[in-house]
């Protein structure tokens, strides 16, 4: 039981190192040249890639760290969603992990699925999401025209619309998946369409089906529920994430999916040992290009507007319902994504994983990082992963078995002493690079001005 | 769709509107009733407002005025009677459907967006006009770019005629009080109104903030061709600026007319002072 100080220091430099490598990154990309953006994300690529090439014994970042590396990226995906959920829009939601663990079932069925010679997980799920997709497209023309319908009338319709069009897919996928079957193969004798290329596109494909299919679970569910209060909503959203657990320990036995496996945990998910960070590191950077394009945006203006005061921000003309509603799809979708990739990169779920009481992670890391505040986020969610999994875990398990427990009594007390320190959160409203809000356009010379109140006088 | 809250889109709607010999009101309810639970907070309450008016209501508190407010705007639902705003019934309709047909209100108790700057607050009334999609956004197309500098020049502009242009980048919750008014009635008028609700402008102003505010009232109305009705509380202001004068106690109106007819009418004294008061005003004008 000694305590090892050099592990520390490397740990904090390590810390300090992904720290500024974001910020580096979103220097780049708030780049006003288009060419210094393009060559700062290959280069950003082009980084971690060198880093995890092995010389002899040693390697940068090695398989540890490239593991916190990848968690962070995942986490950072559902922090956001979290954030633009609870931080822009002012909606508590405890139900994010419920669309994380969504997003990681669904990809994870799919590509399991798969090289496992049975294409029908692509082909039902595939379709499935497109025609909720449509049907949704279809039934809100539908509801504009009935003008006043009530709210769980719409549910209603869409639910059904729902259900016929899952029935639909699951059909039509079964119909056409025999056409795949040889291609794919067995698992001794894997087909055409059943390598490692494939089975990226695949991957890319079921992180995308798991996104939306997570975007539209959270519409149905957010349409009736979005119109309680802030702190029923909370309540609402926590059922939620129990309910979605409830699933997932019993998929094997009420839901029709006896390779999840139910509470035993779903095993042999293909692992993407040697892509997997390319895709969390890129679908972490289109999130926050979409993020921060959408929060700098008038629309990402009447989202704020909804959480500083609901009944002005009506009386200004905004749809507070439709508002609220976009925040928790897109902020859903975000959470499925980082499910998928989560999913492919540790290759076994287990419901245990998305229990809700892990679920408070991410709102403690947007609290940690500053509500509103997206750099915050991102910092939180990197320094969460290497100081709680990779610092304090490898520390105090030096110290012996059962001391890694304190890490759950040290990092409340970092947040408690953080609330009383600074409420606002680590970083406040402060952002970095990409992410501070575009310079508005210069203020028009003096005259301009004259002129527009002179003919007003008029 | 553009941004319509130019002073000479609206006057030009202002001229159209009033173009028949006898002109459609802006605003008419017809019994507009609400009860909550066994309370019967306004009454069949019957009010025309012309086109370019200038009227108030006045009452005792409780009387029901921000409950009027609050149904004309659509936040509460009437539990009887129509409300027609231009001709067009408008019960029914959601608050920002209602906003986007040009019925602008302020409140009694100010609700800026204290945690965004004062541009962003005239920025977000913007926001129905756009003009762009949150597609256009995310991609930051041309036209996000033309459509968002046009708004926030406007927007400029806009607070720059209410000489609120110095506020700008400050957040609303750290501006004074009688500033944070004026921010809140601008922001109103940036959602390009034809009728404008003042919820007791007033409010909390010294004798000198209300002789700025009357000003600034007609000033208003008169730069944007409004039609305004507000509720107050100071009868000096009320006395002095409106044409028409609607007083309500328990739900019902009880007196309507200039502001002469108002002050003589024994109800309203009655209604203010109590009956002896009202009894004893009575002889002595007799």
């Amino acid at each position: 039981m000694d305590f090892n100080l050099g592990f520390l220091l490397i740990s904090i430099f390590k810390i300090a190192i992904v720290l500024a490598y974001l910020y580096g990154l979103l220097t780049v990309l708030g780049h006003p040249s288009k060419k210094v953006k393009i060559g700062g994300v290959i280069a950003a690529f082009a980084i971690i890639q060198i880093a995890l090439v092995p010389f002899g014994e040693f390697q940068v970042l090695a398989d540890f760290d490239k593991g916190l590396l990848i968690q962070a990226c995942t986490m950072t995906m559902v922090a956001l969603g979290l954030n633009l959920i609870y931080g822009f829009n002012g909606q508590f939601s405890l139900g994010q992990w419920g669309f994380y663990g969504i997003g990681a079932y669904t990809a994870a069925d799919i590509t399991y699925r798969w090289t496992n010679g049975d294409a029908r997980g692509l082909l039902v799920a595939g379709l499935a999401v497109t025609l909720i997709g449509l049907m949704i497209w279809l039934v809100a023309k539908l509801v504009r025209v009935f003008k006043g319908m009530p709210v769980l009338s719409q549910f209603t319709l869409y639910l059904m619309g729902t259900i016929v069009a899952g029935a639909i897919a699951v059909v039509v996928g079964n119909l056409v998946s025999p056409v795949f079957t040889p291609l794919l193969g067995t698992i001794s004798a894997p087909g055409p369409l059943n390598n490692i290329v494939a089975l990226q596109i695949v991957f890319l494909l079921a992180a995308l089906i798991a996104g939306a299919f997570a975007a539209e679970v959270s519409f149905l569910f957010g349409l009736p529920v979005l119109t309680l209060g802030s702190d029923y909503f909370g309540i609402a959203t926590l059922g939620f994430s129990i309910v979605v657990q409830t699933l997932m320990v019993n998929s094997d036995t009420i839901l029709p999916f006896p390779e999840m496996k139910g509470g035993r945990g779903m095993i042999g998910i293909p692992k993407l040992d040697a892509t997997i960070w390319f895709w969390a590191f890129l679908f972490l950077l289109l999130i926050i290009i979409v993020m921060r394009n959408m929060i700098y945006s008038s629309t990402g203006r009447a989202i704020t507007s909804v959480r500083e005061d609901e009944i002005a921000a009506k009386a200004m003309g905004i749809d507070v319902a439709y508002h609220k509603l976009l925040a928790f799809v897109i902020g859903s979708l975000f959470a499925g994504i980082g499910g998928a990739v989560y999913a492919h990169y540790i290759g076994f779920l287990s419901p245990g994983t998305f229990d809700f009481l892990v679920g408070f992670n991410p709102l403690i890391i947007i609290v940690f990082g500053g509500l509103g505040s997206m750099t915050g986020t991102i910092a939180a969610s990197f320094g969460w992963m290497f100081f709680l999994e990779g610092l304090l875990r490898v520390l105090l398990g030096q110290m012996g078995t059962e001391a890694p427990t304190w890490r759950f009594v040290l990092y409340p007390i970092t947040l408690l002493l953080l609330m009383l320190v600074r409420p606002q959160g680590l970083l406040g409203n402060v952002e970095w690079g990409f992410l501070k809000r575009p310079a508005s356009p210069a203020r028009p010379d003096r005259n301009a001005a004259v002129d527009v109140a002179a003919s007003a006088g008029q | 769709m553009t941004l319509d809250t130019t002073p000479k889109d609206t006057a030009q709607a202002g001229v159209t509107a009033s173009g028949d010999s006898q002109p459609t009101p802006v605003l008419a309810t017809r019994r507009l009733t609400k009860t909550f639970g066994g309370l019967r907070a306004v009454n069949k309450f019957d009010l025309t407002v012309r086109e370019g008016a200038l009227d108030g209501l006045i009452g005792p508190n409780g009387a029901g005025k921000t409950t009027v407010f609050n149904m004309i705007s659509g936040l509460y639902a009437p539990t009887a009677g129509e409300v027609d705003f231009l001709g067009a019934p408008i019960v029914g309709l959601e608050p920002f459907e209602i906003t986007q047909l040009g019925i602008g209100r302020t409140f009694q108790n100010i609700r800026l967006f204290p945690n965004l700057t004062v541009l962003t607050n005239v920025l977000i009334a913007y926001h129905p006009h756009a003009g762009y999609s949150l597609f256009h956004g995310l991609i930051r197309n041309a036209r996000f770019d033309a459509k968002e500098r046009e708004m926030t020049e406007r927007a400029r502009d806009f607070l720059a005629i209410f000489g609120l242009e110095r506020y700008q980048s400050e957040l609303a919750k750290n501006l004074p009080y009688g500033e944070q008014r004026r921010v809140e009635i601008a922001r109103a008028l940036a959602s390009a109104p034809k009728l404008l609700l003042l919820d007791e402008p007033a409010a909390g102003m010294n004798p000198y903030e209300i002789g700025r505010l009357m000003d600034y009232i007609h000033f208003i109305r008169d730069r944007f061709k409004l039609t305004i009705l507000l509720i107050e509380h100071q009868m000096r202001l009320v006395m002095n600026i409106c044409e028409q004068i609607t007083v309500m106690d328990f739900g019902e109106v009880i007196a309507r007319g200039t502001a002469s007819d108002v002050q003589n009418d024994s109800k309203v004294i009655e209604a203010y002072l109590g009956r002896g008061a009202a009894a004893r005003t009575g002889l002595r004008s007799h």
